[in-house]
């Protein structure tokens, strides 16, 4: 009640405001009013409402102000520049737009969804060095607090005074938690800053500082981390063991070597994992020999020439499970080949031309493997490549793009194929995508087109614009492609709206095709068209330019990167 | 390279923002509906004139495409969607693309430039502005005598018939409010809601609207949580106050005597002298009491220095007339309705083209707050706020009884609370964005239930953000 936090002005009246209310409160029957307000001699009850009348306009009109409470501190400068007037505007339709429901499959209409341009502009924004609006913060941390992938860009462009806002409001903790929480930081210099808060600070914060002081200065964060290594619990050694992965290098060796004999068991196989990405390391040479002793080649071999002959390891020693290799298989998988892959994977595959008479990469893939172990070897090289990021040999496993998915080598699994792809360099990924889908259609496309750089390269675009518009000639729904439609809405090049222009017509109804088809593609396309205009417009609006540029060169993956905050979003 | 501009360039004022386009969406629901519509894709055909009209083809779901119209000036919507809301999602989407436009250097789809309407368009815009033209003409036969009244007889016969039912009322609610001191509020708290509903119908049918509204709210205050006793007696002495000045209405002043009336349902006259001014708008806000709606515009005149309440009303599921654009300046004349401490004001027909934003009105401290509502509670009692203009104050989260927050003067003495019924609004949280701990200027009302900020300029800029 504010009554009493607007302080009663002076009262002139003898009877106090509180009998008026004991009266009131009892009745004018049980208690009857004080003497001086029954003096007008009317009924109980209306001398005192007139008394109470009174009271309260004295009270009203003599309201003071409260005493003010303590200041608080002023949000940090924010010395980015301001955002231009139309991207500003456009900001806050984003903003508007955003808990629409999002349309996925189905009909969507022919109006973009502006939720889905968010993340991009956000990006954009923060790449331009943008100070984000203040009237803005509280829509954008509430769209952070919903989509876990929106919020590194949302908390970036927020700044400092997104922070310091996101402090008075218990939904917005999340703002706090995050390892942005970098304003906090000490500089990494300080040393004795650093080591305070590394000895007294939360969980979220010590992260925060290895990672900051781990991408300055390798070895003194490996040195910071081991003075107190024993004592940390089993869940925070892997989440610190975790932050090794950036920088990595033979130097973090004898640590990771140490962390073998871990007391819990995935700190060990972290460390492994982290070991055999090392292909200098002791643990790699070590996995070398035991592959090596179990993947051969026969020269003479069969009717096909030289033939890879398999003979998978007969049991886990102790030895090897210290090296991080799993005794005991997922069900449904033998463990002798559960234990073969574990040790290829781990194993350099820098090794297997000499062990393989002499082959290169590429004509190892495709030498015949005895005995139906081709699967597990492959899967086994694909792993490998993965995680040692050996461009050469994922390309040698992933084959040529026209080459049936079924018929190349090892990379059976559309995720192993785009995880191979990861390693190759952009320009190729993008080219390698865009014949594998003139090759084979879109049907299997959409986790691979996730990896290629936005916006996509001219060939790429037009491989998934002609494949649409072949689809749409065979006559089924644009919604069998909602998910690649939608990519290619976001990350489609805006410079190809022009020529997509001619799809946005209604066609004829083909003989054999479903019906309405054609109207619901045209629909699809529009939609696609009005997007690209519409993310050129907030790009040369960002760039703050007169009229459309070329799109920029930056390549960022088409999904966000992982999140840096992995809590869930809490509603 | 962007779209001929003509609006901007020529008589007509600016184009409207994208804030003040969404302001005018009856829900949220609309307003992203809206926002779908402003971008691309389905328009054709659209275009503007430099009289402040925009109009285009909206491509739905159907065959063929919606007609849809706007007049700024109005602002007046026409749309050939079966939407019942208003405006529908497909003007606000026009207006979007067309705000969009004015500083967008890009043209995103469609052009709204300027050109002569067409035919569809122009049928309406036309029959709107002889529609304008005939209601001037009338309001001139008005004024020239009040020949124009029927039946003065008649008249006088039913406001005396009514005036006669509303003093039945006024004493059967005596009696009531009596009984209720004689029992003691502690009974009140037990005998629920039922009661005041049942005196609240009693009220509607003695066709005094204002008291029945008075008595809902006296029902809902002893489930409000603590300190309930003081509020209900604050009240229910108000009321009685209320009624006893209806039933000695003939021994008060005129302006009170009109200000009672006012405060008891009856319709208040604007009969005041006409006020030509550049008004402000300083914001619009709807509140519904599950029946009608009713929309509160606050402008502020430039020259006058008045304040103003524009006061619309909606049915359910209709968006209240008119629609202003906040943090804009509008040339109009405003007729101010009578009564003691009132603000309420017609807006005329006549309203210009919107222009660029001003600067704040000038406005004072958190004392000058508190004693303008002090001093305005000497002309209508019944005041609950008091609309002020609050000049270098700070947002601050009250660090003592947890939750709250103040708007403290800048340095650090005084403070307003802010009411609870805004704490919960996300405009608390923009006006805290928009202040980054730094002194701002805030409209809001001011009252005895504390501070209910509206709009914010932060320091040194004339835009003004609302908050409602």
């Amino acid at each position: 009640m504010t009554g009493t936090t607007l302080p009663v002005g002076a009262s002139a009246a003898t009877t106090s405001w509180e009998e008026l209310v004991t009266s009131a409160l009892l009745g004018t029957d049980r208690r009857t009013p004080p003497a001086d307000v029954m003096a007008s001699g009317q009924d109980a009850p209306v001398a005192l409402l007139d008394a109470a009348a009174l009271h309260t306009l004295r009270r009203r009109a003599g309201l003071l102000p409260a005493r003010a409470a303590a200041l608080p501190e002023p949000a940090p400068e924010d010395h980015r520049r301001e955002l231009p007037e139309p991207a500003r505007r456009r900001l806050s339709q984003l903003l508007a737009d955003r808990s629409a429901p999002a349309g996925t499959g189905g009909r969507r209409g022919t109006t973009p969804d502006l939720t889905e341009l968010l993340p991009q502009w956000l990006t954009a924004a923060n790449d331009h060095g943008y100070r984000a609006p203040a009237a803005s913060l509280p829509a954008l941390l509430d769209a952070a607090r919903g989509r876990n992938d929106l919020r590194p860009h949302a908390l970036a462009f927020a700044g400092p005074r997104g922070l310091w806002l996101a402090r008075f409001n218990p939904d917005w903790k999340f703002a706090l938690r995050g390892a942005s929480g970098g304003a906090v930081l000490p500089g990494v210099q300080d040393s004795d800053a650093v080591r305070q808060l590394w000895e007294q600070g939360l969980f979220a914060e010590r992260v925060a500082l290895l990672a900051a002081v781990r991408a300055r200065d390798a070895n003194a964060a490996r040195a910071l981390l081991g003075t107190t290594w024993p004592t940390e619990r089993a869940e925070d050694r892997l989440m610190f063991l975790d932050s090794l992965r950036a920088g990595l290098s033979d130097l973090d060796e004898p640590f990771l070597e140490e962390a073998l004999s871990d007391r819990s068991r995935n700190v060990r196989a972290t460390a492994a994992e982290l070991l055999s990405a090392l292909p200098n390391s002791a643990l790699a040479a070590r996995m070398a020999a035991r592959a090596a002793t179990c993947v051969s080649l026969d020269r003479a071999g069969g009717p096909t020439g030289p033939t890879v002959i398999v003979e998978a390891p007969h049991e886990c020693d102790a030895d090897m499970q210290r090296d991080g290799v799993s005794p005991t298989p997922p069900s449904g998988r033998g463990e002798r080949s559960w234990w073969l892959g574990q040790l290829v994977e781990a194993s350099p595959l820098s090794i297997w031309p000499e062990r393989l008479g002499g082959h290169t990469p590429e004509e190892i893939v495709t030498l015949p493997v005895l005995d139906d172990w081709t699967d597990e070897l492959h899967a086994a090289w694909c792993r490998a490549a993965v995680r040692q990021r050996d461009a050469r040999w994922a390309r040698a496993l992933l084959g040529p793009p026209a080459v049936s998915p079924a018929a190349g080598p090892g990379a059976s699994s559309l995720a192993e194929r785009a995880k191979l792809l990861g390693t190759l360099p952009v320009a190729e990924r993008a080219s390698w995508v865009a014949e594998f889908i003139a090759a084979h259609g879109l049907s299997e496309a959409f986790q691979l087109l996730g990896v290629c750089a936005v916006p996509w390269s001219g060939p790429l675009g037009r491989a998934v614009v002609d494949a649409l518009d072949i689809a749409r000639d065979g006559g089924s729904y644009p919604w069998s492609f909602s998910g690649v439609m939608g990519l290619a809405e976001r990350c489609l090049d805006p410079a190809e709206a022009p020529h997509l222009e001619i799809l946005t017509a209604t066609p004829d109804e083909a003989e054999g095709a479903s019906p309405g088809a054609g109207g619901y593609w045209s629909e699809a396309f529009q939609r696609l068209v009005s997007t690209l205009r519409l993310r050129a417009a907030m790009m040369s609006e960002l760039a703050g330019a007169p009229g459309p540029q070329a799109p920029d060169e930056r390549s960022s993956p088409a999904q966000a990167p992982a999140p840096v905050d992995t809590t869930p979003a809490e509603d | 390279m962007g779209p001929p501009n003509v609006l901007d360039m020529d008589n007509a004022g600016v184009r409207w923002t994208t804030e003040q386009v969404l302001a005018l969406a009856p829900d949220d629901a609309s307003r992203k509906a809206g926002a779908r519509l402003s971008a691309a894709g389905p328009w054709s055909d659209a275009g503007s004139s430099g009289e402040g009209a925009v109009w285009g083809l909206c491509k739905g779901s159907g065959k063929k495409p919606y007609q849809t119209v706007i007049d700024t000036k109005g602002p007046a919507y026409r749309c050939s969607c079966p939407s019942r809301k208003f405006p529908c999602k497909h003007a606000l989407g026009l207006l979007l693309l067309w705000a969009g436009e004015g500083t967008s250097a890009v043209r995103t789809v469609v052009d709204v430039g300027d050109g002569p309407a067409p035919d569809w368009a122009e049928e309406w815009l036309g029959g709107r502005r002889k529609r304008s033209g005939e209601q001037e003409e009338r309001a001139k036969a008005e004024a020239g005598g009040a020949a124009g009244q029927a039946d003065p007889e008649g008249a006088r016969r039913r406001a005396e018939r009514r005036a006669a039912r509303i003093t039945g009322g006024a004493q059967e609610l005596e009696q009531r409010l009596t009984d209720l001191l004689r029992g003691g509020l502690a009974a009140a708290e037990q005998s629920g809601y039922g009661l005041w509903e049942e005196t609240a119908a009693r009220m509607v049918d003695a066709q005094a609207p204002g008291l029945a509204g008075r008595v809902r709210e006296l029902g809902a205050i002893p489930g409000s949580g603590a300190g309930w006793p003081v509020r209900l007696l604050e009240e229910s002495a108000l009321l009685h106050l209320l009624d006893q000045g209806w039933l000695g209405i003939d021994r008060l002043p005129a302006p009170l005597a009109t200000t009672v009336r006012t405060r008891v349902g009856l319709p208040s006259p604007a009969d005041g002298p006409p006020v030509k001014d550049h008004w402000l708008v300083l914001a619009q806000y709807d509140t519904s009491d599950g029946k009608i709606t009713t929309r509160r515009i606050w402008l502020y005149g430039r020259e006058s220095g008045r304040t103003a309440l524009v006061l619309g009303f909606g049915a359910a599921g209709r968006s209240p007339q008119p629609a202003l654009p906040v943090g804009l300046v509008i040339e109009a004349e405003l007729t101010p309705h009578a009564g003691a401490g009132q603000l309420r004001a017609d807006l005329g027909a006549e309203v210009d083209v919107p222009e660029p934003t001003g600067t704040p009105p000038p406005g004072g401290t958190t004392t000058a707050a508190v004693e303008a509502y002090g001093s305005a509670l000497r002309e209508d009692p019944w005041l609950d706020s008091w609309p002020v203009t609050l000049t270098g104050v700070i947002p601050v989260p009250d660090g003592g009884d947890g939750g709250g927050w103040q708007l403290a003067d800048a340095d650090g003495k005084s403070a307003l609370p802010i009411a609870p019924a805004a704490l919960s609004r996300p405009g608390l949280w923009k006006l805290v964005a928009l202040s980054g701990g730094g002194p701002v200027t805030v409209f809001g009302e001011c009252g005895h239930r504390g501070f209910t900020p509206l709009a914010v300029w932060s320091a040194g800029s004339s835009e003004t953000v609302q908050l409602t």
